[in-house]
């Protein structure tokens, strides 16, 4: 019986293939499809006067979401989305070159790019209190150093969110361009010397271009969780820096409304996939055309 | 005046030297090789010509004015890399294109000169110029790189193993195809290669390295048939080696004993005492029954070990007497028409004319 099932399955890689991948498929299906069509089923429901949902069919919650408030929210939580990406990129780039190109020390540079995944996302935001807060590390340096004699306002600024954010996601856009750049063939680079490019020309021609797919990578999983972050919002920036993670977050606690909730998450959802998926299209149709 | 010269330089990684104390001068389009086993110091000794290393000691001049501090672009080399090193985000027009336009080549100039310069490499461009590198099969993309250092008409080429990772009949191909090239264009080819044979079909000129240093450098034919070391005597096609002290020193020969006695011809430093050591070519050896040697032949007995047929020749293994195994060439004359008289187990004389043994240093 056993050996008949083996021969069948071994004339039939597709099906081998789709017997392995079915357990991972399932739990996908189960555990991320199924909560999300919940989700989807809340948003279009009245809302339940104590929580949850009551009977009746609505689109009024995300008309709510049009709203200039909510606009708002959302404006603002794209923008910081962008600029703490682009600050990761900036900062993270040269990082991940570094290690790249570092013959003895890679292991250990990689290991301490690893190392604040061993902590949970929220003690390590937690921590960027102590150093950010009027008593913290920065301000008593800032003031043993007499740079400033009262405490600077760090903590509860946007600045402070900022911070938070790069410092949670720089590894996510380090990883991913180490990787690309890793593959980088040193006789490339002596190549396009020895035909006359320059070292910032080398950069734009060869390393930039061939570290590309590592950038998108980066940008991709540094992007897509910051703007659905709510913890550096919440903890270092302080009720003032809302972002939509905040208010989706706030509407299945404090506020109760599960319906808002799910509409403003899937609007969120909706916007991040239309906007990831135009950029990689577009990508795609410029790369078989140049 | 050389193209380009080395004055003794040498170059250290770490604490072991890569070259050391290396002085050669290459002539004007000639097709001069670096021929050494892995780690020999060949490719470094090309990255210094081409400046990608510089020397801690010595000097690298090319056409004459010393080159020491000048960047790879300043040199006026053109460089072939062993793993091609093609851009491979760039299809072969811009790959060849890129070094035209860090010269601001302007763009219709370009166009001709990237069209002419594939056609040099015989890949027609109206195919091939739109294609990216990972379409290409290995000889295409050794093509390309070529055409990428020629386009922009170097005085000199340094090739790193280029032919490297083709298959033998490709490799033998684009060997006729370089030194043609080479001839037809006048550019100054230096080629580094592992490859002893490669390197007597191509090269004006051979600088043999061993232990970072030159072990001889010489025409093929010089190398080959006048090896000076029993590293180049064995490195470069196949030597028997003898060894054995000097027993008498007459007019005519030079008589040396040891394990296998032989005389070679007479020189003014083989003086009775010191010891001799010679290679000989298994291709300048003959076999004959025991005691049928021509008279004024040397002549070492033994037991046939092995016959190898190889097609074109074949291989007699002899083991000598005292232990010694030795390579015998024999021209293959038929063996189904006119097989050879030598079997397993058989005794033999191996034979050799005293003139045909190199006396190595």
């Amino acid at each position: 019986m056993r050996r008949r099932l083996l021969r069948w399955f071994a004339r039939r890689p597709a099906a081998s293939g789709g017997a392995l991948a079915a357990p991972g498929l399932l739990w996908v299906a189960a555990f991320f499809l199924a909560p999300i069509a919940v989700m989807l089923g809340y948003s279009v429901r009245e809302r339940g006067l104590y929580g949850g949902v009551a009977p009746g069919l609505t689109l009024e919650h995300y008309g709510r979401f049009l709203e200039p408030l909510y606009l708002e929210v959302l404006g603002r939580t794209v923008l910081w989305a962008l600029v703490t990406t682009a600050a990761c990129l900036l900062l993270g780039y040269p990082v991940a070159y570094v290690i790249a190109r570092a013959k003895r020390w890679r292991q250990i540079l990689l290991f301490l790019v690893i190392l604040p995944f061993w902590t949970s996302f929220l003690v390590r935001m937690f921590a960027m209190i102590f150093l950010l807060r009027d008593t913290g590390l920065v301000n008593t340096l800032l003031q043993r150093l007499g740079l400033t004699t009262d405490p600077i306002q760090l903590l509860y600024t946007p600045g402070a969110v900022l911070i938070g954010m790069v410092y949670g996601f720089l590894p996510l856009m380090v990883l991913p361009i180490y990787a690309s750049l890793e593959k980088l063939d040193d006789s490339l680079l002596e190549a396009a010397e020895v035909l006359g490019a320059n070292g910032p020309t080398r950069f734009a021609r060869v390393v930039w271009p061939l570290s590309l797919p590592g950038v998108v990578a980066g940008c991709l999983l540094t992007f897509i969780p910051a703007l659905g972050s709510f913890v550096p919002s919440d903890l270092l920036g302080g009720a003032k820096q809302v972002m939509i993670g905040n208010l989706i977050q706030n509407q299945f606690t404090a506020a109760r409304n599960w319906p808002f909730g799910s509409a403003a998450a899937f609007a969120m959802m909706a916007l991040v996939l239309v906007a990831v998926v135009g950029y990689l299209r577009r990508r795609d149709a410029r790369e078989v055309v140049g | 005046m050389p193209v380009v010269e080395l004055r003794d330089v040498s170059k250290r990684f770490a604490a072991a030297p890569a070259v050391d104390g290396v002085s050669l001068a290459i002539d004007d389009g000639e097709f001069f090789s670096l021929l050494g086993p892995s780690g020999c110091g060949k490719t470094t000794t090309l990255r210094l010509i081409a400046g990608f290393e510089s020397p801690d000691r010595g000097e690298v001049l090319i056409d004459g004015r010393r080159v020491n501090e000048q960047r790879p672009y300043d040199r006026g080399v053109g460089m072939v890399f062993q793993n091609y090193a093609l851009f491979p985000h760039l299809d072969v027009g811009r790959n060849v294109a890129f070094g035209l336009e860090r010269r601001r080549v302007p763009e219709v100039e370009r166009a001709t000169r990237v069209a002419k310069a594939l056609e040099i490499v015989r890949l027609d461009p109206a195919t091939f110029l739109r294609r990216m590198p990972g379409q290409l099969s290995g000889g295409q993309r050794q093509r390309v790189a070529l055409a990428r250092a020629l386009v922009l008409e170097p005085k000199i080429l340094l090739l790193d193993e280029p032919l490297g990772a083709l298959d033998l009949k490709l490799r033998k191909e684009m060997q006729l195809e370089l030194k043609a090239l080479n001839r037809s264009l006048g550019i100054t080819f230096v080629y580094v290669t592992h490859d002893q044979e490669e390197a007597l079909t191509m090269s004006d000129r051979i600088a043999v390295m061993d232990h970072a240093r030159i072990a001889q450098l010489g025409t093929p034919a010089a190398i080959y048939e006048d090896p000076r070391t029993a590293f180049v005597a064995s490195f470069i096609g196949e030597s028997n080696l003898f060894e054995g002290p000097v027993t008498e020193a007459g007019a005519d020969l030079v008589s040396v004993g040891g394990p296998t006695p032989f005389r070679v011809p007479p020189r003014s430093d083989l003086l009775p005492g010191r010891t001799v050591m010679v290679a000989v070519r298994p291709e300048w050896m003959d076999l004959f029954p025991p005691g049928r040697v021509p008279a004024g032949e040397n002549a070492a007995s033994g037991t046939v070990d092995e016959v190898i047929y190889l097609g074109e020749t074949l291989h007699v293994l002899v083991r000598l007497e005292h232990g010694q195994r030795v390579k015998v060439a024999l021209r293959n004359e038929g063996q189904i028409a006119n097989p050879i008289r030598w079997n397993r187990g058989d005794q033999v004389a191996v034979a050799w004319r005293p003139e045909d043994a190199q006396v190595l240093e």
